[in-house]
């Protein structure tokens, strides 16, 4: 497999191959959890450590695991930082450890993880495999964020509601109310205003895609015109 | 002098698309004009909201997608997606959730799936179920008391415009209430039809309200059916499938809401004739409409009666818009020539 530069893996985490926007994977946890930012934030960055970890562990491992064993032990991989992101999620913000609920175990079951591990991990040394996860899961989390930015302001009318549940009592007026007196847009706050939020956002991505091809195209060096010689003695390789 | 020879057919259609929403609006008129008279101005001011709510959706999208504004703008169709939602509105229903209803129809429920003649369901009843579920407290306690319902003369114009846009519902108490559907179905729980009947909802029942509204409906859709712009099929098929599942599930009035009631409160008559029918997303084929019609009367009578909605119009429409395509496929009438007609899906799709 021909190796990339480190910037085009991160390249392909933030945008080409974005988790949630293009492999649309773990959309469980996406579609659920992403009714406010700081649910978001604390679904990202429980799931970034566990792809950086897994990513990590299984590059390590990569020369010594059978293929035909290979799932079972990544799942194991998995499976333990999930478990060790609970603990410190119960340990260090048990309020929102217990808001999220049942998606933190269920990052096991996050098919981005186990498909960076299969797809990449595993046929890579360890520095391009600690950044493909982290770019992998950065991408994954920048998703998360904005989904719960928009489902927070539509939903509720504000921005950044208890975020002290992440970043301590000091957080806790970080929360900017938008409109006043908001009735609630229960449709944005439920999970089907997170797969219309979802499919705005790929929308718009589509979009961007389309006026960065047109301008490479249009940059493209014009094709010469008139005739151009050919080279069509000696060996042609 | 090259004379043109034309093949047959030689007959020319009458109805272009605009000029049947146009009929289609002119057909809602008897139903507005007896809300009107009998509920007050509230769903009179929601109807000219949502239409302007409609058209402006419409050309600002249109104008977006690069597409011809006044070639689509005149086709009518926004108007009567405005039209239907501001009739299904409760009357003293805050304007934004007129605003929000009309647009999510218009922007996401038609333009988004590539415009008129392109969206798999009902943009009016989208619109309509988006509010429903997300603004539960507004749409159950807006809606209107007929004169006879409340015993007073309904709330005068500029109080329903005040009530409407600047959102002081105290002017509104007295003047509205459960309906009947509403009002039946929970009160039925602790008491007998007698009883139920004797509350000040059903003052004026079968004597100044909700059946003269859907009367009103009956009698546009009737003109409908007799311009030729809708057949027969969905609207009887509806109202007959609604009308079997009362009589056999429902028949005790004691424990659940009786026929009449059923048939003429709520929207039945307006979903029969006016939404039901949309021609887009409802069934083509003449045994598909009548399988679709059947669908949403069954699923109107589950939804009002096990459900946790008084009304089940835009629900049962939206589940049953689903089921269309699947429906066509299955009911494609014989070719005149084949023996046999071509049903399923074709097989490159299996």
């Amino acid at each position: 497999m021909a190796t990339k530069s480190l910037r085009d893996i991160s390249l392909d985490g933030l945008w080409h191959n974005n988790p949630a926007l293009v492999q649309l994977l773990g959309l469980c946890p996406l579609l659920a959890v992403t009714g406010s930012v700081v649910n978001a934030l604390g679904l990202g960055l429980a799931t970034m450590m566990v792809l950086v970890g897994s990513n990590f562990s299984v590059s390590l491992i990569r020369n010594h695991v059978p293929d035909a064993v290979r799932l079972p032990a990544f799942v194991m991989i998995i499976a333990s930082f999930t478990t060790v992101a609970e603990l410190v999620m119960q340990a260090f913000t048990y309020e929102l450890y217990e808001v999220l609920g049942i998606f933190i175990p269920l990052i096991v079951t996050n098919c981005a993880i186990l498909g960076r591990a299969d797809a990449f991990a595993c046929k890579n040394p360890i520095i391009p495999s600690v950044v493909d996860g982290f770019t992998m899961a950065l991408g994954f989390t920048i998703v998360l964020i904005i989904l719960g930015a928009m489902r927070e302001i539509l939903g509720q009318g504000v921005i950044f509601s208890d975020m002290q549940l992440l970043f301590g009592p000091a957080a806790a007026n970080w929360k900017i109310e938008l409109v006043k007196d908001y009735p609630d847009f229960l449709f944005a706050i439920l999970p089907p205003g997170a797969f219309m939020a979802m499919g705005l956002l790929i929308a718009l991505k589509n979009i961007i895609d389309n006026k960065l091809k047109e301008k490479a195209e249009a940059q493209k060096a014009p094709v010469e015109a008139g005739t151009k010689r050919v080279r069509v003695t000696g060996k042609i390789s | 002098m090259g004379l043109l020879t034309l093949s047959s057919p030689h007959t020319h259609g009458p109805n272009s698309t605009s000029k049947v929403m146009a009929t289609v609006i002119l057909a809602t008129l008897p139903g507005l004009a007896v809300i009107t008279v009998l509920f007050g101005w509230g769903t009179f001011i929601n109807v000219l909201l949502a239409s302007a709510t409609a058209i402006a959706s419409e050309a600002a999208i249109l104008s977006i997608r690069k597409r011809p504004l006044a070639f689509f703008l005149k086709d009518n169709t926004a108007l009567l997606t405005g039209v239907l939602i501001g009739l299904a509105l409760p009357p003293f229903a805050p304007f934004w959730i007129t605003l929000v209803a009309t647009a999510f129809a218009i922007v996401f429920a038609k333009q988004l799936y590539g415009g008129m003649g392109n969206n798999p369901f009902n943009p009016a009843m989208v619109g309509y179920a988006l509010v429903l579920v997300s603004f539960p407290v507004q749409m159950t306690t807006s809606w209107a008391l007929s004169t006879q319902m409340s015993g007073q003369a309904t709330l005068g114009f500029a109080d329903t415009l005040q009530v409407i846009f600047s959102g002081t519902a105290s002017l509104a108490d007295g003047f509205s209430g459960a309906t009947p559907l509403d009002a039946y179905k929970h009160l039925i729980a602790k008491g007998t039809a007698d009883s139920v009947l004797a509350e000040a909802t059903f003052n004026g029942w079968l004597n100044g309200g909700w059946e003269w509204v859907n009367l009103a409906f009956l009698a546009g859709g009737l003109v409908l059916i007799w311009r030729r712009i809708i057949s027969w099929h969905i609207p009887l098929a509806m109202l007959v499938s609604l009308s079997l599942c009362s009589l056999m599930l429902g028949w005790d009035e004691d424990m659940y809401t009786p026929l009449s009631l059923h048939l003429l409160s709520g929207a039945t008559m307006l979903g029969a004739f006016f939404i039901a029918t949309d021609p887009v997303s409802a069934s083509t084929t003449p045994r598909g409409k009548l399988i679709y019609g059947a669908g949403i009367g069954i699923l109107l009578y589950v939804i009002r009666t096990w459900g946790a909605y008084p009304d089940a119009v835009a629900f049962a429409v939206l589940l049953m818009n689903f089921a269309a395509p699947f429906i066509d496929a299955y009911t494609q009438p014989r070719t005149y020539g084949h023996a046999k007609a071509k049903r399923g899906l074709p097989p490159k799709q299996r």
